[in-house]
Formats: C-alpha cells, structure tokens, sequence
C-alpha cells in the first residue's frame, strides 16, 4: 500500500485559465444538492414546530448552507488532489485535470467558507452559523485531512459533517436545536457507512492504489459486509422507532417501514453473495439514495401539509 | 503572451468573480432590508 503525500501537486499538470464552471465543479455540485434538500427539511420541521425566520431569510440561510456545504467540498478537493488524479473515480476533478491551480481552490473554499458563515450569521442567528463552521472544519480538516488517511472508520465518523446540515438549518429557523433535528442527524449519520462502503467493495482496488484505508481494503470483504448489514439494521430500525416519538406521520412512517425492509433485504443477500459480487453491493448502494430521499420527500410532504393547515400561514 | 482562449477564460472568470461580489452585497443588502421590516412588523 502506497501512502501519498497529501496534497502533493499531481504530477504531469498543465495549469491553464479555468473557466468559472471550473469553480463550480470544485463546489460538488450533487452533494449540494442533496445538502440542499436536507437541509429544507430541516427547516420545515423547524416552521412546523414553531420556527418564526421570515421566508425570505429562511431562503437566503438555505442558500449559505449550500455554498458552506460547496466551500468544503472545494476544501477537501484541493487536500485530496493528489490521491484524486490517481483515483479512476476522481481523476477528472477540477484540479487534477489541470483546469484549477490546487492554491486558488484553496483560496477559494476559503473565501466562500467565510462569507457563507458571515452571511447565515446576518440571515439568521449565530448559533446555525457556528454550527455551519464547524460543519466545514469538521468536513475539511477533520475528515479530509486527517481521518479519511488514518482510520477504516474514515466515513463513520467523518460522516457527521454530511449529516449537519438539516441540523444547521433548523437551528437556522428556530434558533435552538430540538431531538428532532438530531434525529434527521442520526439518519444521515447511520446511513453513511452502508452508502459507502458498498461503493468502497467496488471501488476498492482504487482506495488500496492510493493508500486510503477504506474498510474493505483493511478489514476485508467480509468483515464490510457484516459491518454494512448491522449498520443497515440499525438504520431502517432507527428511521422507524423515531416516529412515534413525533417525527414525521403516518406517510414516513410507511415509507420508512417498506424502505427500511428492503434496505436490510439487500443488506442481507450482499452479506450472503459470494465473495466478489459487485453486483449486489451496487444494488445496495442504488437504493440507499433512494431509501435516504424516500424518507426526506415524506417529511418534506408532511411538514409542508402541516404548514398549509396553519391559519397564520 | 496569452493565448486567446486564455484570454477569453481569463475574461469568463472576472465576470463571474464580479458577478459573485454583486450578487453577495444584493443578499446582505436584501437580509438588511428583510430584518429592518421584521423588527419593524414585530414593533420593535
């Protein structure tokens, strides 16, 4: 196992002007997205448990988690730049196509890291900003550059700053962070690592190549497998145990039943598929996305119908 | 010496550079006007 040297400059570049899609590359545009989406859920929950922000501030904040959300993104591009060129999933990233100068992406995520922190600290209040920096740090310094080269459990614990934002955005509308928002939290937390690793078996030979202790290139195939069906259980048994408790109705506890019941299926025949099954493992981390927005579209229908039966709305 | 698509990106990325800058002082002028009115509709 050959362990780069972080953010060694990828060798062969030829650094040209980047075009400003370029930068909005660096921003991982489809993590946005769904950071995006978590996060109005977030924010929904936070209007249907009584939150008071003016729509209008309430969108502006939504749009600074996302930059926050894309600044990171552009952070860890620029720290991983050296193990993306020689990653076949990653070699086409902005920096290490040649098309952004590693230093100006750092710069970059930087400069919008602030801002994005500055502007949800003016939108809404300085708790949903504090917790949109440490999101960042969290994201970029906790996990790019440290956890993601020591530990198998990388994504574990690294997944945190990918399940913030709903977080950071019902903090953003309530100005407090009640069990539920920790409960949107804990989903994103626990899906996290069946999500990936059931990448990282088909992805594994690129972690090994590069040096990034990805659990199925520590542990093995089969100890990952185990791994991804316990956190799978955990998961689908968590999604459902929370609702009586008053997250989400009966059409995300339906969801969450059937979703979940088919997530720990394919959990299963992945840990009982004979070794080298790429097949099975994809299938599983197909329908994860799904499962995870499945859940979230519930909410985000159920929180909006609660909304629409308030008088004062 | 530049070549005219360097020239053309170079070109691209400074408007977009002021196009970001606008649009941050539209949002931070538009948070302004946002908070004023809701301190003003709360009567304070």
């Amino acid at each position: 196992m050959t362990m780069l040297h972080a953010n060694a400059a990828a060798p062969g570049i030829a650094q040209e002007a980047a075009r400003p899609l370029d930068y909005f590359d660096l921003l991982k545009p489809r993590v946005m997205s769904l950071v995006v989406f978590t996060a109005a859920v977030g924010m929904i929950g936070a209007y249907v448990q009584g939150g008071s922000l003016p729509i209008g501030l309430a969108i502006i904040s939504l749009l600074a988690i996302s930059i926050g959300a894309g600044a990171s993104g552009a952070l860890n591009m620029w720290w991983d730049a050296d193990i993306d060129a020689v990653m076949e999933r990653t070699a086409t990233r902005p920096i290490p196509r040649g098309a952004v100068p590693g230093p100006e992406a750092a710069a970059f995520g930087l400069v919008l890291s602030a801002l994005s922190v500055a502007l949800l600290a003016l939108s809404s209040n300085y708790l949903a900003a504090g917790l949109l920096a440490f999101t960042i740090f969290f994201y970029a310094v906790i996990y790019s550059m440290w956890l993601k080269r020591a530990t198998p459990q990388n994504i574990v614990i690294g997944g945190a700053a990918g399940a913030l934002p709903p977080v950071v955005a019902w903090a953003a509308v309530a100005g407090e962070t009640p069990w539920q928002a920790w409960a949107l939290f804990a989903i994103i937390f626990l899906w996290t690592p069946p999500h990936f690793w059931a990448l990282a078996l088909r992805r594994s030979s690129d972690y090994e190549r590069v040096g990034v202790p990805m659990m199925p290139n520590v542990e093995g195939e089969a100890a990952t497998r185990r791994q991804i069906f316990a956190y799978s259980l955990l998961l689908a048994a968590f999604a459902v145990a929370v609702q009586p408790f008053g997250l989400g109705g009966p059409l995300y506890l339906g969801v969450a039943i059937l979703t979940g019941v088919h997530f720990v299926r394919l959990a299963y025949r992945l840990l009982r598929a004979p070794s080298g099954d790429a097949k099975s493992a994809m299938r599983l981390f197909g329908f994860s996305i799904l499962y995870l927005f499945g859940l979230f579209a519930a909410l985000l229908v159920e929180g909006l119908y609660a909304l629409a039966r308030q008088p004062h709305l | 010496m530049m070549r005219e698509d360097e020239k053309k990106r170079r070109s691209q990325r400074n408007l977009a550079i002021a196009g970001g800058i606008t649009a941050f002082i539209v949002l931070i002028y538009l948070v302004t006007l946002m908070r004023i009115g809701a301190s003003v509709g709360a009567g304070g």
